[in-house]
């Protein structure tokens, strides 16, 4: 009983934090800026958006009311987010961007759960950092918090019934989760603005500016989620247990 | 134990690694960030200056863009707080199962007899 009131504690101390400082400052990359993309696609992100949304909300009141050992994990993987994105670190073209860290929460509660936290995350950047923006949310929200998480899952789902390597398979998920995020940006700028010489080409032209710099990033993000979920299976196996993850855990 | 001592030791150096050695490989190179390679390509490809139809909801209020140190200030903090959320998480996860494994034992020697040399192992 004890250990729960103090669970408790930890997670609202956590989500009061998190809310006034969770915002990443100083980051750059990914986000598309405030008011880049035309209203009506604003408005289909948006509305591509809010299944996902729907869902993910549910899944959180499910955990706040009947898994509540769980929060301390989710707490953690909502404050991982905003750890990692607001790590800005130079890359191998001479600029700087950041990680997403939502590959953590998309293999720990899947995409739903993830969907949430990182809309958190974009609503505090849009309004108090000017990153992104309130108009093309539901377009980062898209590529951050529902396109990447729910790649992540898949091939972490997938890794796991082709029996990969567990620790090899995180690293895969997270890696290549954060880097679909960034094709996914490509794609929305590049319908927004095709040019002249078309779509297909424009998609090409925004991936070369994100790609070569989130590579090398999507291999840390991903060495350091597979650091995290060690520390996890070493020292959370109730917690683990209750969301059914398999591997090392010793009964 | 000893496999994941030497494995994390190996990803937290592959890290560091990965992510310093742009500096000192690309010397003198800007690192600015990446949303202004993102305009500057969009510019390139339409042809034009792209002039957003909306501001954002914070420089509104200020009137212009928050200044440079400012932005650092609060970089720092939130990193700082979200690794404070990540620590405690982690504290509270090992010292429970740490003094968890204690209290047990302790239990179940009472409910038995008391014998010093498993208390002092413990």
């Amino acid at each position: 009983m004890n250990h729960v009131k103090s669970e408790r504690i930890a997670l609202t101390l956590a989500c009061v934090l998190a809310f006034v400082f969770a915002f990443p400052y100083n980051v750059s990359a990914m986000h598309i800026m405030e008011g880049y993309l035309p209203l009506a696609q604003c408005v289909i992100w948006d509305a591509a958006a809010l299944p996902f949304l729907a869902v993910g909300v549910v899944r959180v009141r499910h955990v706040l009311q009947s898994q509540r050992r769980l929060l301390i994990l989710l707490a953690m993987s909502g404050a991982f987010i905003f750890v990692i994105s607001s790590l800005k670190i130079p890359s191998v073209t001479g600029s700087c961007s950041h990680m997403t860290g939502t590959g953590l929460a998309a293999i720990l509660f899947g995409p739903a759960i993830t969907c949430v936290l990182g809309l958190i995350v974009l609503i505090f950047q849009a309004i108090l950092l000017a990153h992104g923006g309130l108009t093309t949310l539901g377009a980062n929200t898209f590529s951050m918090a529902i396109a990447g998480p729910l790649f992540a899952w898949f091939l972490y789902k997938l890794g796991k019934s082709l029996k990969i390597n567990r620790k090899v398979n995180v690293f895969i998920a997270a890696a290549i989760g954060d880097l679909l995020t960034y094709c996914v940006t490509s794609l929305q700028l590049a319908t927004a603005f095709p040019g002249e010489s078309g779509v297909t080409a424009s998609i090409a032209k925004f991936l070369g500016v994100f790609a070569p710099t989130q590579i090398p990033l999507a291999i840390v993000e991903g060495l350091l989620t597979v650091l995290i979920i060690m520390g996890m299976e070493s020292f959370a196996e109730p917690e683990l247990r209750e969301l059914r993850w398999e591997g090392e855990i010793k009964a | 134990m000893k496999k994941n001592t030497i494995i994390v030791a190996v990803l937290i150096a592959a890290v560091v690694v990965i992510s310093l050695a742009p500096l000192f490989w690309l010397r003198g190179a800007e690192f600015t960030g990446s949303d202004d390679a993102g305009s500057q390509m969009v510019e390139e490809v339409t042809g034009s200056a792209y002039e957003p139809w909306f501001t954002p909801v914070m420089e509104t209020i200020l009137g212009g863009e928050l200044p440079g140190e400012m932005e650092s200030l609060f970089f720092c903090v939130q990193t700082g707080i979200g690794v404070g959320i990540i620590a405690y998480g982690f504290g509270y996860l090992i010292a429970r199962k740490k003094y968890g494994a204690d209290a047990r034992a302790q239990t179940s020697e009472t409910t038995r007899q008391k014998s010093p040399q498993s208390v002092r192992s413990v």
